[in-house]
């Protein structure tokens, strides 16, 4: 079972024919969506979508690693990630379409 | 941040549009995205990050109460990896 990818054209499409917005203004509102939960993150903010899921900025602490390429032991160092929750209601979904 | 602030912000971004039309827009983009995963697909927004759907096998495991051993069924979980422009923007103090 392999689906389609879809981008962000397919969610300006859908927003414009769905709300019935100008391409514009949905590509627009599209875009903006995306930006504001982006620099929600980027202030550290968690956000919560609800009946989608959550999306939380964890700080990584500085570990030694290693560079695959060479072997060599390489310091990595601290960095912020972001982690994401699917709500109950999309695993509950998704899991029910892809038959468990 | 939760949804309805995110809409709040948007409707006041943009006012020539109803706070109806920014909830439905708001609305529409997230289904769309759920739909497209419950296909067996994937969503790819560059610079955002990729939503896609990973299998986890059936596995053995217990009931953390009783201790008694049940079985786990194979399922189907939603997983996320942020884009390469969000991680920098993140990390863009190094």
């Amino acid at each position: 079972m392999k689906g389609e990818t879809l981008t962000r054209a397919d969610l300006c499409e859908a927003v414009h024919l769905e709300v019935g917005l100008t391409r514009q203004d949905g590509a627009a509102l599209v875009e903006r969506t995306l930006d504001l939960v982006a620099e929600a993150l980027e202030q550290g903010q968690t956000v919560k979508l609800s009946g989608f899921g959550v999306f939380q900025v964890r700080a990584k602490r500085e570990r030694i690693g290693r560079n695959p390429k060479t072997g060599e032991p390489a310091t990595i160092n601290p960095r912020r990630v972001i982690g994401f929750r699917a709500s109950q209601v999309i695993k509950a979904r998704i899991d029910k379409a892809l038959g468990g | 941040m939760i949804k309805s602030e995110l809409i709040a912000k948007l409707a006041t971004e943009n006012p020539h549009l109803t706070q109806k039309d920014v909830e439905r827009v708001v609305g529409v983009i997230f289904d769309q995205m759920i739909e497209a995963l419950e296909g067996g697909g994937r969503v790819e927004l560059r610079g955002f990050g990729a939503f896609s759907v990973r299998s986890r096998p059936a596995r053995g495991g217990r009931n953390p109460r009783t201790g008694d051993a049940v079985s786990v069924k194979a399922k189907h979980v939603p997983f996320f990896k942020s884009g390469k422009e969000l991680r920098e923007r993140l990390n863009a103090d190094e």
